[in-house]
């Protein structure tokens, strides 16, 4: 009994759980630093928000949003071996994303009235969209390198790790945005 | 046989990331100051550019020693075997100076480092300590003091997280039977970072120094010299070993335990080992984060602890304490853990309340996240959080009470031996009691307003420091000696080792907390003759070289011993954990070749007809080979 027990440790379905363990565990490590800055948020805010555009933060949540949804299309379409449906998924994705780091880096930056120096908002507005950009683009990398080994058809059906792991690490991406964008845009009064 | 093979030193992956890490800074500050002048600004400006450029450093270090070589492999899609086998031009020393995904390799690579780092922060310590053996400044300068005081702190904490690193890579497979950890390269990758990291802590002393001591708070430390931020950045990249560390022992843990051996039928060590794992995990974002924000605050004059521009200083206590708070569990588990691993061994007797100890550690690190404030009596937070915080703090004497009541029930009528990692956990036992027992008056509201900032606080947490990590780290080394190195430690140098250091200890610390009470304060250079503190810092300094020089016979007969030792047998101590009934040297997979079962409970020393665990038949086999 016991040898054979061993042997499962060796498969790639065990070997599977372990990973999944690990990265949901290193998830749970990355969302103490982005509480930590939600907390640093309300302590030096309090119920007031930086003035921003309304109109662009609506648009890249949703582009962020929906790009969760390709990435979702994306994982499921190679747990049924879909091939095509998968890169199509993980490239829409991809392009979501980089819209959206183009979007808060590329516009949202330089449209703010205020730089990082200015004052608790202008700090924190530029902490938290920085260190969460910082985060999607290690997500966009990670996709780039799943479209290219999806390309070189490296996934099965039956293994496809990476693609799994590419995904929850992108939807994690997306919930830390679900709590920025109310604390950044929407709650309290604007200031500054 | 080593002369016949040349080494070529370019080979040693420690050596190549040195140089990729030199090479790596340089270019990086030529980057930075490239993208400074695109910017339209001047490309010279030290803090910018040191930063940026030794970040790259500690990147191309890692590239250098090869901890990203698989997954950049992963990444083009290309696969790699599961184990690498050492180069075999190289001699058998040299895998330790190079990546190894072993993790018995990782985790002596983890306690040479360890006490290389506790060596070269006892050294500060003996520097500042010569000069206050007595009033008036001799021989330092107040900004290299400062800034020794400070090293002396966190070169401590990195060489304690480190010990710990050794003690959990080393032990934690072994004792559940895991052929590995759970990510061998993620190990490697979180042992290989601390050696950039280290560097910079270090290289902060030709920097300009700091002057904050370790807790580098603002507004000080967000206007002190360019050593502060490399300081900020090392324990930022430490930080993320522990990180990484915390969740390999976690993973390991709950996915690689040999058949049959549940939770409670682990050996203890696991279970502490597993409690500071979760604090590591988790709280170390907090240290991240607050000197991250010190760090932006310094380069891009961002306000976040910055009173005249929308900050406050006290969020930064807050953030600092919810990790170093906690941290403080980090170090102590393991070793109070390892008295309660070794204590059965030493009383032939059973740990008593096995259960109770196991959870009094998962108590300990979940109580020990609600007790941070109790650091800010003084720091002018707000008031009514004072009182909640000092009771969540009394909180945490109970489940270490626990302990120390197993401790006694284990030894209570035991047929106790002496040898010398028995010795050093008893005087763990002792000095943990010292270091306990002076808590309750710090977490107390009234009484810490005048004891805050004082020797006394020093005294206290140094007691909990030697009693909760030393004694039992310099127990576990002693005691795993002969299975790490199949030879056994001299026995005489030992005891001298244990009878220097442990009379020698409480010299300084009951020194430390008597000049404390009436009021010497914490991390000045100099005091007034008229407050008749001559005599006992003399005494402390004595003391602490005392300390110094044990530590030298330490060193001494690990050295002698490694080289010239008396064979040891498979089983010296005649434990009934795992590891001692694995031949030594233990085979490159552990348990590979000797699969086990786990049928009993692993403590029931004395118990006639007991058993813990039964090699299976195939194992027995190979061994008799």
């Amino acid at each position: 009994m016991a040898t054979s027990t061993l042997d499962n440790r060796t498969s790639y379905k065990y070997k599977l759980g372990t990973n999944r363990l690990g990265l949901w565990l290193f998830l749970l490590s990355d969302a103490f630093f982005f509480a930590g800055l939600l907390i640093s948020r309300f302590y030096l805010m309090g119920f007031t928000r930086p003035h921003l555009d309304q109109t662009l933060g609506l648009i890249v949540t949703s582009v962020l949003l929906i790009s969760s949804f390709y990435m979702n299309r994306a994982e499921t379409a190679m747990a049924h071996g879909d091939q095509k449906t998968f890169l199509r998924g993980t490239l829409i994705t991809l392009v979501l994303g980089v819209i959206f780091l183009v979007g808060v880096v590329g516009v949202e930056w330089q449209l703010a009235p205020f730089g990082p120096g200015d004052g608790a908002h202008g700090a924190l507005f530029y902490m938290m969209t920085g260190m969460h950009a910082f985060h999607v683009l290690t997500g966009v990398i990670f996709l780039v390198i799943v479209y290219r080994n999806g390309r070189k058809e490296l996934y099965t059906a039956e293994k496809h790790w990476g693609v799994e792991a590419c995904a929850t690490y992108w939807h994690f991406i997306d919930v830390v945005w679900i709590f920025y964008y109310p604390a950044l845009y929407l709650i309290g009064t604007v200031v500054g | 046989m080593d002369e016949k093979k040349k080494v070529n030193f370019l080979k040693l992956g420690l050596v190549r990331g040195i140089i990729f890490q030199v090479v790596g800074s340089i270019v990086g500050m030529g980057i930075v100051m490239l993208i400074r002048l695109l910017m339209g600004l001047p490309a010279w400006n030290a803090e910018p550019v040191w930063v940026g450029g030794t970040f790259v450093g500690v990147i191309t270090f890692l590239i250098g020693v090869g901890a990203f070589s698989d997954w950049f492999k992963w990444a083009k899609g290309e696969k790699t075997s599961d184990h690498h086998e050492a180069d075999p031009s190289l001699p058998g020393w040299a895998k330790y100076y190079s990546i190894s995904l072993d993790h018995k390799v990782i985790g002596i690579q983890y306690g040479v480092t360890s006490i290389l780092t506790l060596g070269l922060a006892g050294t500060f310590a003996m520097i500042f300590r010569t000069e206050l053996a007595a009033s008036k400044l001799q021989y330092i300068d107040l900004g290299t003091f400062n800034s020794l005081i400070g090293l002396h702190g966190i070169v401590m904490i990195a060489a304690i997280l480190l010990g710990i690193g050794a003690m959990s890579n080393y032990l934690v497979p072994l004792m559940i039977g895991a052929s590995d950890m759970a990510f061998p390269r993620l190990n490697a990758f979180a042992y290989w970072i601390n050696v950039p990291g280290a560097l910079l802590v270090v290289s902060s002393l030709f920097l300009g120094g700091f002057d904050t001591g370790w807790t580098a708070y603002p507004p000080l430390s967000a206007r002190a010299p360019l050593g502060m931020q490399m300081f900020f950045l090392g324990v930022y990249v430490i930080g993320l070993s522990s990180i990484l560390g915390s969740l390999n022992i976690i993973v390991t843990t709950i996915r690689m335990r040999a058949p049959g051996m549940n939770y409670f039928r682990m050996p203890i060590f696991v279970w502490a080992a597993v409690a500071t794992s979760i604090i590591g995990l988790t709280a170390t974002q907090f240290i991240a984060l607050s000197f991250q924000m010190v760090m932006f605050q310094r380069l891009l004059g961002m306000g976040f602890f910055d009173p005249t521009n929308g900050g406050n200083v006290v969020l930064f206590q807050h953030l600092f304490w919810f990790y170093s708070h906690p941290a403080v569990y980090v170090f102590i588990l393991p070793g109070l853990g390892m008295i309660s691993e070794l204590l059965p061994v030493f009383a032939r007797k059973p740990l008593f309340g096995y259960k109770w100890i196991a959870l009094s550690s998962m108590a300990i690190a979940l109580v020990g996240f609600f007790v941070w404030a109790h650091h800010m009596f003084t720091a002018g937070m707000e008031e009514y959080l004072r009182v909640p915080f000092m009771y969540s703090t009394m909180l945490v004497a109970v489940p270490t009470g626990v302990k120390f009541f197993s401790w006694v029930g284990t030894l209570w009528r035991g047929k106790i031996s002496f040898p010398t990692p028995m010795l050093f956990t008893l005087g763990a036992v002792s000095i943990f009691l010292l270091g306990g027992l002076t808590g309750p008056p710090n977490a107390t509201v009234a009484t810490d307003l005048h004891l805050h900032d004082t020797y006394w606080i020093v005294g206290h947490f140094h007691a909990t420091m030697f009693g909760g990590f030393i004694f039992p780290f310099f127990a576990a080394l002693y005691y795993w000696f002969p299975k790490m190195t199949g030879r056994m430690y001299n026995e005489k140098l030992g005891k001298w080792h244990f009878w220097l250091m442990y009379p020698a200890f409480y010299v300084q610390s009951l020194g430390q907390m008597r000049i404390g009470l009436l009021g010497m304060r914490r991390r000045i250079a100099d005091y007034d003759p008229a407050l008749n503190f001559d005599f006992s810092h003399l005494l402390i300094t004595i003391a602490g070289f005392v300390i110094f020089a044990s530590v030298v016979i330490f060193l001494v007969n690990v050295w002698m011993s490694v080289k010239r030792g008396e064979k040891a047998g498979t089983n010296p101590w005649n434990s009934r954990s795992p590891e001692w009934q694995l031949p030594t040297p233990i085979p490159e997979h552990n348990y590979a070749d000797h699969p086990f079962e786990v049928v009993g409970e692993p403590y029931d020393y004395g118990l006639e007809g007991s058993t813990y665990i039964k090699m299976s038949a195939a194992s027995k086999a190979s061994a008799a080979d």
